[in-house]
């Protein structure tokens, strides 16, 4: 595998086809927890090292267990419970080995579970057929992107909470057409790879 | 009469989509066409009515401690189960929907529905709230995926609505366009509660 082409596929993940904003994985924690930015930084920090284990271990199922012995079929299953059992272990040994990490992190690594990006690039890096490189490539580049997108989202969200809009549009409303700007800017870079 | 409340209220008053704001990631990724948006709702509602049954009927054998990967399990259970039916019988709607199938296990409605409503509450009442969020979220995704297809094909259900001289929003079948609608139906709603609340103080 060239390093050009471990380039396209990281700069495609990363700003063309970023995670939430334009295949829509991880909506529920681009809205949830972007209030704040210093929360968006947290969730961010704790989906990169989820998402990036995560895409080498169900990568490494697929290859030596399911497609060893013929069980494509159990895929779903599989991958969710090495999701869910792999964010409960790293929640225990992030806090054993590191509780100023663990702080950081705490409050959103059980959130991850229900993250669909985890399990999201988790199917799509089988689907594209990328060997463990490209995996892991692909994995840092969706959590890249998906880190962009809510921390720039969380920035706009906190002078929104300021900002004298009418009261039907308070919350939600425009924070998803403030999603909605944000995602026609993304489709700028459309045709870039 | 009971009953009916309760799917009354998985419809309504609860609406997993435009109140409780669950399940976002299929709400906007495939409401590009109204057929998209209805096949998605019964994908769901029927691994809602499957995870709702057998959750309700094991509440009392499994464990609290471990009660979410137990739960979790017994979804991608149905939800493997409708996807290789789907694959089998609608091979077309399969592609479409892709990713998202698999997708539907880390659905919040779902595991949602699971803790709060199934675990605690007999089997026929967690079918009945089953039916009630599956119906909900298939008409808020039939609405969203309508109205999309409507401005950015001219279409709905495949057959134009408007004149041959209507030009497309492609926009609005673009990502922006799920953002965009999705976000002014809820101002909508908000406008017609409050409306709603002014008239009762009145």
């Amino acid at each position: 595998m060239s390093a050009t082409g471990l380039f396209v596929i990281l700069v495609s993940s990363i700003l063309v086809n970023n995670f939430v904003l334009s295949r829509f994985l991880g909506i529920c924690p681009f809205l949830g927890v972007s209030r704040q930015v210093e929360t968006a930084v947290g969730m961010s920090m704790a989906v990169t090292f989820v998402m990036t284990l995560a895409s080498v271990i169900t990568y490494l199922v697929q290859v030596l267990l399911l497609e060893n012995f013929g069980l494509e079929y159990l895929q779903t299953i599989a991958f969710i419970l090495v999701i869910a059992a792999l964010v409960q272990l790293v929640e225990m040994v992030v806090q054993k080995v590191s509780p100023t990490l663990y702080k950081a992190l705490g409050v959103y690594l059980p959130l991850i579970t229900t993250n669909c990006a985890v399990l999201g690039v988790a199917i799509l890096n089988i689907q594209y057929e990328y060997n463990l490189i490209e995996t892991i490539v692909n994995a840092i580049g969706a959590s890249i992107g998906f880190g962009l997108a809510i921390i720039l989202f969380a920035g706009i969200r906190e002078r929104l909470e300021i900002a004298d809009i009418p009261v039907i549009f308070k919350g939600f409303p425009i924070a998803l057409i403030t999603a909605s700007l944000m995602s026609m800017a993304f489709l700028g870079f459309t045709g870039l790879v | 009469m009971k009953l009916r409340k309760t799917v009354l209220n998985g419809i309504v008053a609860d609406n997993p989509v435009f109140i409780q704001m669950l399940g976002m990631c299929p709400t906007l990724a495939v409401t590009t066409s109204a057929v998209n948006g209805i096949a998605m709702g019964l994908a769901t509602t029927a691994v809602l009515l499957g995870s709702n049954t057998v959750i309700s009927a094991l509440k009392n054998f499994i464990p609290s401690k471990i009660r979410i990967p137990a739960f979790i399990v017994v979804i991608a259970t149905f939800v493997t189960i409708v996807g290789l039916m789907m694959k089998a019988f609608l091979p077309a709607l399969d592609k479409a929907l892709g990713l998202f199938i698999p997708l539907i296990v880390v659905n919040c409605i779902i595991l949602g529905r699971a803790e709060s409503y199934a675990s605690k509450n007999s089997v026929v009442n967690s079918i009945a709230d089953g039916a009630g969020m599956g119906i909900g979220f298939t008409v808020a995704l039939f609405i969203l995926g309508a109205i999309r297809e409507i401005i950015g094909a001219g279409t709905l259900f495949g057959t134009a609505v408007f004149g041959a001289a209507y030009e497309p929003a492609l926009i609005m079948i673009l990502p922006p366009g799920a953002f965009l609608i999705l976000g002014l139906l809820l101002a909508l709603f908000n406008w017609i509660s409050m409306k709603k609340a002014r008239g009762e103080n009145r």
